[in-house]
C-alpha cells in the first residue's frame, strides 16, 4: 500500500519549523515502549522483519523476537491480515484471544499494537449464549403454550428441541395400558411417532427413572452405547451423548424427553442439562395442560353426546330436516332442542317436538335432556300431543325445581292420501309454527296453550293441518324472530320477516328453506347471534313422478315449473 | 331422472354436457344429476374434473344467472342443494387412504357459499389429506376450538366475500397463535396474495386444484411470530364499523325526506334500502381495514349491474353512496374510496 508512495522522509524533517529536538536515546524509548501495558511490535515493511518487542508483546505472545520475522508466529490470523493489507485482526494465540491493529511509523517500518481480549471475548460469548437461550425460552414459551392439543405440543416440543439442544429428540409419554406413545424428530427429517410396549421402556438409560418421577440423571452417567438401537433409526449412527430430562406434569411426570447427540466428541455440558431441564419444565406444563384438556373434553363430549341435536329419521313420505345453533361459543348446546321419534309397534305416526327451556348454556341443556326423555316415553304410551303437553307439565312441577318452565310445540306426523301429510300440533306457550302453502303464501297454525312447568292446570288448544306435496311446515324456537340485527343493529327479525322468508322458499326441498331461513337470519343478526335458534322444518316432499307416466318427459318439480315462469323480481327501494 | 329421459351429450368435453347438467339442477332433478355424474365416474373421467369442471363450474353460472336475475334466488339455492347431492354422489363413490396429514377446512364466519369449499374439501380428501370439513359460517371461536381438539397439520378458510375479512383476520391470527398454518383462498381473498399477505395467511390459492398443488411443495411453512400481523386497520376503520348503524339510519332518514312521496312504513322497502346502505358501509370497512382500494371498487363494479338486474338504477346507487360519503368529511380515505366508487359508476 504505501510502499509505492515517493519517499517523502527527508523532506518531512526539513520543512520543520521549529528547531529539531535531539531524540532521546535508544535506550530510554525502548523501556518508555516496556512500561507500556500495550503489547508494541515494531517490523520493518519490506520483509516483515521483527525490530522491536516490547515488554507486554513478550508477556502476551512469547513467540515473537527481535530479529524474527511476523509472517512466521503462530499468530496465523496475523499473517493473513498482513498478506491481505488488512489493518487490524483478531485470532487466538496459545490459548489467548488477541485483537491487533497496525499503524505505519514510516515508509519503511510500522509497529502491531497487540491487545489480549481473551476476557472480552467470553463476556461476549456468555452473553450471546444467554441471548440464545433466553430466545429459545421464549419461543419455546410462545409456541408451546400455544396449542391445547397434546399431539401438537408434542410435535412442538421434539422441533424445539432438535432446533436448540441435540441432534435428536424424542418425547416418551408414561405408559398407559402397558404402552406408551413416543414421537420423535431427528434433525433433517420428519416427525415419526408410534407406541412402545411398557417392558421395553427399561432398555433406554435413565428412562424409567425419569418417567417414575426421580431426579434426573446427569449425562455423564447415561452410557450412550447401552440405548437400544429402537431409539433412533439406522442413520443416525452411534450416539455420542445421551440425556434423559423427565417432564415435569401435574404431581407426576407428564413424560420424559431423550436428547441424543451424534459425533464420538459430543457430550452435553452443564449449561446445556441445566437448559434441557428449563425447558422440559415447560414442554411438560404443556403438554399435561394439553391432557387435562383432553379428558375435559372427552368428558364433555360424553355429557353432551344427549343433548346435542339428534339425528333425524326419515319416515316416508316425509321430509324431517332440524337446525340448530347454540349461542355459546364452544359447547354446542343450549337451552332449544328438538326432536323426533320414528313409528312404533303400535303406531306408524312419527312424533315431533320442538321447545325452548329458560335459560342458557349447559344448564338449560340438562333440562332439555329430561325433557327429551320425558316426551320418548310418553310417545310409547301413544298420547296425543296434548295429553303429551299435560303429562309434562305434571312432571316438571313434581321434580321440585323452581323457576324451570319451557315452552314447546308437539306434534304427530302422519301420511294420508295423494302424498299429502296430516299435522297434529300442539303449543305449550311456543311461537305457533308456520306453513308454507303451494302458492306461496304463509299461514300460522291456530295452536295456542299455556307454558309447560308453571300452574297445575294448562290450557292447550290443538290444531291440525294438512300439507298437500310441496308444502312445508316450519316449527322455531323465539331465538330466530328476537335476533337483534338489520339497519339500526338493534331491532328484532320479527315474525314479519319471518314470513317474508319462508315466502321465497316455495319450491324447495325442506334442507335448502331451513338452510335459506338460516342464513337470512344470519345476514341479519351479522354473525352476533346471542340467542339459541332451533328450526324444525316439516316437508310433503314433490311428488317424483313414475318413470314411464308421460312418456317418460322430464316432469320435474312444481317449483321448476314455477321458476321457468320467468320469475324476474324487483328489489323494492326506496 | 330416468334411462328413458337422460340422454347425454357426449364427454364432460362437450359444451352441451355442462348445459345439459344445469338444466338438471335449475330443475331440480336430483336423480338427474346424481346419474349424470356417476355414468361419468363409470366412464372413468376422474373425479376431480367432475367436480371441478362440471360441478363447480356450473354453481359459477349459477351465481350469473342469479346476479343477471335470471333466476330468484329460491331457485338459486335449489340448483346449490342439487349440486351438494351430486357432489356427495362423487364423494360417495370415491375413496381414498389418507397419506398427508390432517386439514380442517372450513368458510370463514357468515359466509354461506360452501358448495366451493365442500368441492375443496372433496379435492383434497381425494390428495390423501384426512379432512375434517366444517361446513358454512364458522365463528372464530368454533373454528379455534376445533383445533385445539383436533390438532389439524393446516386450517384451510374460504371465503367469497370481502366483508368478511376482518372476522377471517382473526380466525387466521388464532389458528396460527395455535401454532397451525393457515391457507387461505374463494373470491374474498381477492384476485391474488395481496389481501392474504397483509392478514398473514401463510399461503393463498386462486382455486381447489391451485391449493391442492401448494400444500404439496414447500410445506409447511415455518410460523413466525403470529402477532406480527395480528392488528390491521385504523381509526377510519374503527369509526365506520361502530357508527355503522348511524350512518345507516342517517343515510335512510335523509333519503325518506328527500322522497317524501314513499310510505315510510313500508317494511320491505325500507329493509332492502337498509340492506343495500349496509353493504355499502360493510365493504367501505373492509377496504379501509385491509388498506386496498380495490376491494370498494370490485365492490361498487360487481353491485352496479346487480342492483341494475334488479329495477334500481345507477342514480340510486349514487344517491346511497353519496349519503354515507357525506356523513364522513373527517374521514380521508373514507372519502377517497366512496368519490373513486362514485366515479367508477356508468354516467
Amino acid at each position: 500500500m504505501t510502499s509505492h508512495m515517493p519517499v517523502r522522509t527527508g523532506e518531512m524533517a526539513g520543512e520543520t519549523k521549529t528547531p529539531a529536538a535531539v531524540p532521546p536515546p535508544y535506550g530510554l524509548l525502548s523501556a518508555a515502549l516496556d512500561a507500556s501495558t500495550e503489547a508494541v511490535v515494531v517490523c520493518t515493511y519490506t520483509d516483515h522483519t521483527i525490530l522491536l518487542v516490547n515488554a507486554a508483546a513478550r508477556a502476551l505472545a512469547p513467540g515473537l523476537e527481535p530479529g524474527g520475522t511476523v509472517l512466521l508466529t503462530p499468530l496465523a490470523e496475523l499473517t493473513r491480515a498482513l498478506t491481505e493489507d488488512r489493518e487490524t485482526f483478531t485470532g487466538e494465540y496459545d490459548g489467548k484471544q488477541v485483537h491487533g491493529r497496525r499503524r505505519k511509523l514510516d515508509d519503511e517500518h510500522y509497529a502491531l499494537y497487540l491487545r489480549d481480549c481473551t476476557e472480552e471475548f467470553a463476556r461476549a460469548a456468555a452473553l450471546n449464549a444467554e441471548r440464545a437461550r433466553t430466545a429459545f425460552l421464549a419461543e419455546a414459551g410462545r409456541r408451546l403454550s400455544a396449542s391445547l392439543h397434546q399431539g401438537r405440543c408434542l410435535r412442538t416440543t421434539v422441533e424445539l428441541a432438535v432446533s436448540h439442544l441435540a441432534d435428536a429428540a424424542v418425547v416418551v409419554l408414561p405408559a398407559r395400558r402397558r404402552q406408551s406413545e413416543w414421537m420423535r424428530l431427528v434433525a433433517g427429517g420428519a416427525i415419526t411417532e408410534g407406541m412402545l410396549r411398557e417392558n421395553l421402556l427399561g432398555e433406554v438409560p435413565g428412562l424409567v427413572e425419569a418417567l417414575g418421577g426421580f431426579p434426573p440423571i446427569p449425562s455423564r452417567w447415561l452410557d450412550p452405547s447401552q440405548a437400544p438401537a429402537w431409539l433412533l433409526p439406522e442413520g443416525f449412527g452411534p450416539i455420542g451423548a445421551l440425556l434423559v430430562t423427565p417432564l415435569p406434569g401435574n404431581a407426576e411426570p407428564a413424560g420424559a424427553l431423550i436428547l441424543a447427540r451424534s459425533g464420538t466428541q459430543a457430550e452435553f455440558t452443564q449449561q446445556d442439562e441445566i437448559l434441557a431441564r428449563i425447558f422440559a419444565a415447560r414442554a411438560g406444563g404443556a403438554i399435561s395442560a394439553a391432557g387435562l384438556y383432553r379428558e375435559q373434553v372427552d368428558t364433555t363430549a360424553i355429557l353432551q353426546a344427549d343433548l346435542l341435536p339428534p339425528e333425524l329419521p326419515q319416515p316416508d313420505g316425509v321430509e324431517l330436516i332440524g337446525s340448530y345453533q347454540a349461542a355459546t361459543e364452544t359447547l354446542r348446546i343450549g337451552g332449544d332442542f328438538y326432536d323426533v321419534f320414528g313409528p312404533t309397534t303400535q303406531s306408524s305416526d312419527t312424533v315431533i317436538a320442538l321447545g325452548d327451556v329458560c335459560g342458557k348454556g349447559p344448564e338449560a341443556a340438562v333440562l332439555t335432556g329430561k325433557v327429551r326423555q320425558t316426551l320418548r316415553a310418553l310417545r310409547l304410551v301413544e298420547a296425543s300431543p296434548a295429553e303429551m303437553l299435560n303429562v309434562l307439565n305434571q312432571a316438571l312441577l313434581q321434580s321440585g325445581r323452581q323457576h324451570r318452565f319451557v315452552t314447546l310445540v308437539v306434534g304427530s306426523i302422519c301420511r294420508i292420501d295423494h302424498g299429502r301429510v296430516r299435522l297434529t300440533l300442539a303449543s305449550g306457550g311456543h311461537p305457533p309454527p308456520l306453513v308454507l302453502r303451494n302458492d306461496g303464501t304463509v299461514e300460522e297454525v291456530p295452536t295456542s296453550g299455556t307454558l309447560i312447568g308453571v300452574v297445575p292446570q294448562i290450557s292447550v288448544r290443538p290444531a291440525t293441518v294438512e300439507l298437500a306435496s310441496g308444502e312445508l311446515c316450519l316449527l322455531y324456537s323465539d331465538g330466530l324472530t328476537e335476533a337483534r340485527g338489520g339497519g339500526t343493529g338493534n331491532e328484532h327479525y320479527g315474525e314479519a320477516r319471518l314470513r317474508d322468508a319462508l315466502g321465497t322458499c316455495r319450491g324447495m326441498s325442506a334442507a335448502a328453506g331451513v338452510e335459506r331461513v338460516r342464513r337470512l337470519v344470519s345476514d341479519w343478526v351479522k354473525g352476533g347471534m346471542r340467542d339459541d335458534i332451533a328450526m324444525l322444518a316439516v316437508r310433503a316432499p314433490s311428488r317424483t313422478p313414475l318413470s314411464l307416466r308421460g312418456g317418460g318427459a322430464p316432469a320435474g318439480s312444481p317449483f321448476a315449473i314455477d321458476a321457468r315462469r320467468g320469475e324476474r323480481r324487483q328489489r323494492p327501494r326506496l | 331422472m330416468t334411462v328413458f329421459t337422460t340422454v347425454f351429450p357426449g364427454s364432460l368435453d362437450d359444451p352441451g354436457f355442462g348445459e345439459h347438467f344445469l338444466r338438471l339442477v335449475g330443475d331440480g332433478d336430483e336423480y338427474g344429476a346424481v346419474e349424470a355424474v356417476t355414468d361419468l365416474l363409470d366412464d372413468r373421467v376422474p373425479p376431480q374434473r367432475i367436480m371441478i369442471d362440471l360441478i363447480g363450474r356450473t354453481q359459477g353460472v349459477v351465481g350469473e344467472l342469479w346476479a343477471d336475475n335470471e333466476w330468484s334466488i329460491a331457485r338459486e339455492h335449489a340448483a346449490t342443494a342439487i349440486s351438494e347431492r351430486a357432489l356427495a354422489a362423487v364423494a360417495a363413490r370415491t375413496s381414498v387412504r389418507p397419506t398427508r396429514g390432517r386439514i380442517t377446512v372450513a368458510c370463514v364466519d357468515g359466509e354461506w357459499h360452501a358448495l366451493p369449499v365442500r368441492i375443496l374439501a372433496e379435492m383434497l380428501r381425494l390428495d390423501g389429506w384426512r379432512v375434517d370439513f366444517l361446513g358454512a359460517s364458522v365463528p372464530g371461536p368454533h373454528l379455534v376450538t376445533h383445533v385445539h381438539q383436533t390438532g389439524p397439520d393446516v386450517v384451510a378458510l374460504s371465503g367469497t366475500l370481502p366483508t368478511r375479512l376482518p372476522r377471517a383476520h382473526a380466525a387466521i391470527a388464532a389458528c396460527r397463535a395455535a401454532g397451525v398454518p393457515v391457507i387461505v383462498g374463494g373470491r374474498g381473498f381477492g384476485p391474488d396474495e395481496r389481501y392474504a399477505q397483509k392478514l398473514g395467511a401463510d399461503a393463498w390459492a386462486a382455486d381447489a386444484d391451485d391449493a391442492v398443488a401448494r400444500l404439496t411443495q414447500n410445506w409447511p411453512p415455518a410460523i413466525g411470530d403470529p402477532y406480527e400481523t395480528a392488528f390491521l386497520g385504523d381509526e377510519e376503520y374503527t369509526y365506520v364499523v361502530r357508527e355503522r348503524s348511524a350512518l345507516v339510519c342517517t343515510a335512510m332518514r335523509r333519503l325518506a325526506s328527500a322522497y317524501p312521496a314513499v310510505k315510510a312504513d313500508d317494511r320491505r322497502r325500507n329493509d332492502s334500502t337498509a340492506e343495500d346502505m349496509g353493504h355499502i358501509v360493510d365493504f367501505l370497512a373492509a377496504a379501509l381495514y385491509v388498506g386496498d382500494e380495490r376491494i370498494f371498487a370490485d365492490f361498487v363494479d360487481w353491485t352496479g349491474p346487480v342492483l341494475a338486474a334488479r329495477g334500481v338504477p345507477a342514480p340510486a346507487l349514487e344517491a346511497d353512496l353519496r349519503l354515507i360519503r357525506d356523513q364522513l368529511h373527517d374521514y380521508p380515505k373514507a372519502v377517497g374510496l366512496l368519490d373513486a366508487g362514485c366515479a367508477r359508476l356508468p354516467e
